[in-house]
């Protein structure tokens, strides 16, 4: 007997395989992971808070001290760029978790059901995707106030729709698959087939999808923001911070150029990502087709 | 063909109901009226003020007039503004915005598609990495990103540009490319993955076994069937182009729809944002309806399906 052990080829272990290969995702994930740690640790990694103004100071170019420069206010840009991206990330991570909850149910229901059920469910998405949304949104953030939780929730709403859209269309698929119906065969209860056969089956779906949604929520906090309809000052948002630079931009380029490049670059990694776990773990699209 | 763009029209009606009436009821159970932060009124000025506005029936009774006055094309009166209707104040500002988003619309197009199409016929290769690498920067560089650079490097650096305003033909140049970025990317990727698509298919085959050029293969036979993506995304994009243009004409200070739209939702002029809203949404309703009946028109399938 050799003592070669059986390889253990998990659908994951394979996906982190193929994603391990791709520099562009692997890149855009480590790119992530630190800023993002560096928002949640930001506290410690820098001595001033993100609202105390130094008006003295003014608007500095970058030194030792700031090492991003100080906005017209005296305040410290690298600890506002922190704590702009713990505010980013949040309204990002949060929504997305709002459009999973309403979503993944939806689509599952409406494709495990089918039949009249189904096409009821998907016309009513068909009929709110063609809803001018963001303006929606806008009008609910002048209307109750800018409260950044109402923000979580009405972004969270528009984008439901797509996922429904998207584990409808996988659930409807796998419900006619070979496994599925012998577990109905023998038995197995709704419940049961629902958790541990079509659940599992979709999870590489929504994972890919919720790293493309993440994204798009994160514009849109920043596109509110930029707007002044979206996070207040003194708190601090990229796109407030964008807003600030750009207002100033002809005297004071680093107040702009600095928030520029770190959303950009925070965009990117998440679009490489989200691509390169597509192609990982959604065998339906190859690497064309994006 | 003509039962589907009947029932695509009918449909038209439950989708604007219930956007003007979520906008209606949020505008008037927002808390403050119209006229609670003029200071200078006194409580009989505001009284009447409500009065004549037809603030002062209940609510139910509001909405039905609201509603009825739409219908005769009347989207009342401004509260910011009193002596212009809404009516005006979009005939005033919408041709500048119409500009301004067609234009996009057409860079995008022009941009997008001559991108996808090179790129989709060596792929792999420089021709594909380097437009597709553009493509990626356009998607992550937000319309309020790329605009205040392209100003600092074009307008304030090198000076070709003014950095705002709306007079000479050269203004639209900064506007439109910062408008239509993100579009032409987009389409550039969809163009180049539905091209990759159908080039292999046996019908290009044969096409090209008849020894037909190659540009009567790639424009007459591919990209016909490779547009369909294309054109299923431009109602999605009409209605980005649209909201985009809330950020481009404040950027670059353009008196259009857009930059009223957002004066509007700062001051609190409720009937003016309603009024734009339901203009907004009128728009993207019936664009959103117009590229499913082409899609309709250029897919047999589509229509037996539906």
């Amino acid at each position: 007997m050799s003592d070669s052990k059986p390889q253990k080829s998990s659908l994951w272990a394979d996906s982190w395989k193929q994603l391990r290969k791709n520099h562009a995702a692997i890149a855009g994930l480590v790119i992530l992971i630190a800023l993002i740690t560096a928002s949640a640790i930001a506290p410690w990694l820098t001595p001033y808070s993100y609202e105390e103004q130094n008006l003295a100071l003014g608007a500095s170019k970058p030194s030792i001290e700031h090492w991003l420069g100080t906005d017209t206010l005296g305040r410290d840009l690298f600890t506002r760029l922190l704590y702009g991206g713990r505010t980013s990330f949040m309204v990002g991570i949060c929504a997305t978790v709002v459009s999973l909850l309403i979503g993944v149910p939806y689509g599952a229901i409406s494709g495990y059901t089918g039949g009249r059920v189904d096409s009821v469910m998907m016309r009513i998405v068909d009929i709110l995707y063609t809803m001018p949304f963001t303006i929606l949104v806008i009008i609910l953030m002048v209307v109750f106030g800018r409260n950044i939780l109402l923000m979580f929730g009405a972004i969270g709403a528009i984008q439901w729709l797509v996922m429904a859209r998207i584990i409808r269309g996988q659930v409807l698929a796998l419900r006619k698959q070979a496994f599925i119906e012998s577990a109905i065969a023998i038995g197995a209860s709704r419940r049961r087939i629902i958790f541990k056969h079509i659940i599992p089956n979709v999870l590489g779906i929504i994972i890919v999808y919720t790293t493309l949604t993440i994204p798009h929520v994160m514009l849109m906090e920043t596109f509110l923001s930029f707007l002044g309809l979206g996070i207040q000052p003194p708190m601090s948002s990229w796109g407030l911070l964008i807003k600030d630079g750009a207002a100033v931009m002809e005297t004071y380029p680093w107040l702009l150029i600095s928030p520029a490049i770190v959303f950009s670059v925070t965009l990117f990694s998440m679009n490489f990502l989200g691509d390169g776990l597509r192609d990982a773990l959604d065998p339906r699209f190859s690497k064309e087709r994006s | 063909m003509l039962k589907f763009i009947l029932r695509r029209l009918l449909e038209l009606i439950p989708v604007l109901l219930i956007s003007i009436t979520i906008v209606f009821f949020m505008v008037r159970l927002a808390p403050g009226g119209p006229f609670t932060a003029e200071k200078s009124f006194s409580a009989e000025a505001i009284a009447r003020l409500n009065e004549h506005y037809g603030l002062d029936k209940p609510i139910l009774a509001q909405y039905g007039n609201y509603l009825l006055n739409l219908l005769k094309g009347d989207l009342g009166p401004s509260f910011q503004y009193p002596s212009r209707s809404v009516n005006d104040i979009i005939k005033e500002t919408f041709p500048v915005s119409l500009e301004l988003g067609a234009l996009a619309m057409l860079f995008a197009l022009f941009v997008g598609l001559l991108a996808g199409i090179v790129a989709s016929l060596k792929p792999n290769s420089i021709q594909d990495h380097v437009p597709m690498g553009l493509a990626m920067t356009g998607i992550c560089m937000p319309s309020f990103v790329l605009g205040p650079l392209l100003i600092l490097i074009f307008g304030l650096w090198l000076g070709w540009f003014n950095a705002s305003g709306w007079e000479l033909p050269s203004d639209r140049v900064l506007p439109v490319i910062t408008l239509g970025a993100a579009y032409a990317a987009y389409i550039s990727r969809l163009t180049r993955g539905s091209m990759l698509e159908v080039l292999p298919s046996d019908y290009i085959r044969t096409a090209r076994a008849k020894g037909l050029s190659e540009a009567n293969v790639i424009y007459m036979h591919t990209l016909k069937n490779a547009l369909l993506p294309v054109v299923s995304y431009l109602g999605p994009a009409t209605a980005g182009i649209l909201t985009g243009s809330f950020v481009v004409e404040t950027i670059f200070n353009i008196p259009g729809m857009g930059r009223m739209f957002v004066l509007a939702a700062f001051n609190r002029d409720y009937t003016l944002i309603l009024g734009l809203v339901v203009f907004f949404a009128l728009l993207v309703v019936v664009f959103n309806a117009v590229v499913d009946i082409l899609l309709g028109l250029l897919n047999p399938k589509l229509r037996m399906h539906s």
